[in-house]
Parts: C-alpha cells; structure tokens; sequence
C-alpha cells in the first residue's frame, strides 16, 4: 500500500534546495534572495521529517529539528526584512548590485 | 497506484510547480504568492506523513508569518506594476548549470546508497507527546533549546526595533 519510499522525498527536498539554489543565484532584488533562501531552509525540514518518519520512527528527534528551524526562520526572515527596508532609506533601491559601500 | 501516492505526487508537484515559478515569475508580487503555494504544499507532505503538529506550525509561522512580512516589504519597497529587470543571461545560465549539476549529483548519491533503518515502533507524535518531551528536562528533553529559542526571538525582536526604526534627523 505504502508505495512512496524515502528516495522520493529526498528527491522532492534535493529539487526544492537547487531551485532556491538557482533563484538565490539568478535573481538581484533582496528580497526574492530571501524568498530562495526560505525555500532552502524548507527542503532542509523535509529532509529531516522524512528521515524521522522512515528512518527513526522510534524517536521524535527530526521533529524538533524542524520545530526549532522554522522558529530560527522566522527570526532570521524579520531581521533580514528590517535590513532590507533600512537599505532602502538609504540607497532606494533594494538592488544586490547597489549596494556596493562597505563603510557608513 | 494507490490514492495515498497520487495525493504524495500532487503535493510534490504543486511544492517543486510553484517553487519553479516563484524563481522564475519577474513579477515579484506573483513570486510571493507562488511561494506562499509552495509552503502549502510542503505543509501539505507532513501531513500526508501524519506530522499534524508541525504542519500546522508551517502554515501559521510561514505561510501566515513569513509570506506576510515578505509581502508587506514588498509594498514597502518596490513600485506596485513594475516588473523586475530581467536577469543577466550569463548568470541565469550558470546558475542553471550549477543547480542542476549540484541536484545530480546529490540525486546519483541517495539512489547509490541504501538507508538502515531501525525497526522501533512509531511513536505518538500528537500534540501531548511533543508538549511533553519540549518541556521535560529528562535525556531526551528539549527545555534548553526551547529557552534558548525564546532568548533569539527577543533578541530578533529587539534587533529589528533597532535596525529598522527612523533615526531622528532634524536636517532631511
């Protein structure tokens, strides 16, 4: 009945990583950077519920792997986003390439 | 086929569909709710895997708390209508490459190899059983990262406050 093994989700997690991979790579604007980056942070979870569930069923570790990765997500997302708009007082533009001055 | 696998593979497909579009949409408005569809369908597998608790905390925290935020700076910062520029074909290019030589091997890795796995028997993982194993202080506890957590979060807090507050400056 249970068809679906653990090699698809590894698959499904690997495809979700190189896509935030290659938007982290391609894209410009900060903010569709740290859309990548949460779409990497994402296919990590998967990967540890799956091998919770396949791996160790006997043990809840995976789980709170991934409880405390998305509470360190969320903080990470707003400081990351209060960055950005102070970037944006200062340079107007939210562009990786404007940001080119290492010093205030 | 069973149903259980074709609703694993309509999951999948809507999270890997709209992670697609959201790198790829030039509309970065579309990108973000493309992204809010792809967490639902990532929410959507740990159900399937009968995770109730923590796809409960992916909607609530992502797709109620993280979307929202990334589309409120949005409002903040970008012109509403203006579509992003279009990215540089080289690096378009490379990144492509890169990505996909990276999935493949990783690919060729996890086909390659074969997993042990214990055969304990499945544990609870309802609300009780995580409610109690997050606040034990016993060996398989977790009061300390659940402190330290909280001890993050305000200082993210606090950290935001301060980064992203309007410095009083009389002469602009």
């Amino acid at each position: 009945m249970n068809e679906i093994t653990l090699n698809h989700f590894l698959f499904v997690s690997s495809a979700l990583f190189f896509i935030g991979v290659y938007g982290f790579l391609s894209r410009r604007n900060l903010i569709t950077l740290l859309m990548s980056v949460e779409l990497m942070l994402n296919s990590v979870n998967i990967n540890f519920i799956a091998f919770n569930h396949y791996l160790w069923p006997g043990k809840m570790d995976g789980l709170f792997f991934a409880l405390f990765i998305i509470a360190i997500a969320a903080a990470e997302a707003a400081v990351a986003i209060a960055i950005i708009i102070h970037m944006y007082r200062q340079y107007k533009s939210i562009d990786v390439e404007d940001a080119n001055v290492l010093r205030f | 086929m069973s149903v259980s696998s074709v609703l694993f593979y309509i999951l999948s497909g809507l999270a890997i569909g709209s992670a697609l579009l959201a790198v790829a949409s030039r509309s970065i408005f579309r990108s973000a709710v493309f992204l809010l569809f792809s967490l639902i369908g990532v929410a959507g597998l740990y159900f399937w895997l009968h995770y109730e608790f923590i796809a409960a905390v992916q909607i609530i925290v992502y797709v109620g708390g993280i979307v929202v935020l990334i589309i409120f700076s949005i409002f903040l910062t970008q012109q509403i209508g203006v579509d992003l520029p279009r990215p540089i074909k080289s690096r378009s290019f490379f990144a492509a490459l890169s990505s996909l030589a990276g999935f493949l091997l990783i690919a060729l890795q996890f086909l390659k190899h074969t997993f042990r796995s214990d055969v304990a028997v499945k544990q609870d993982t309802g609300m009780q059983a995580i409610g109690h194993k997050l606040l034990s202080t016993g060996v398989d506890g977790y009061v300390l990262p659940f402190e330290l957590v909280s001890v993050l979060l305000l200082a993210a807090m606090i950290g935001c406050i301060v980064i992203a507050i309007k410095p009083v400056n009389p002469e602009s």
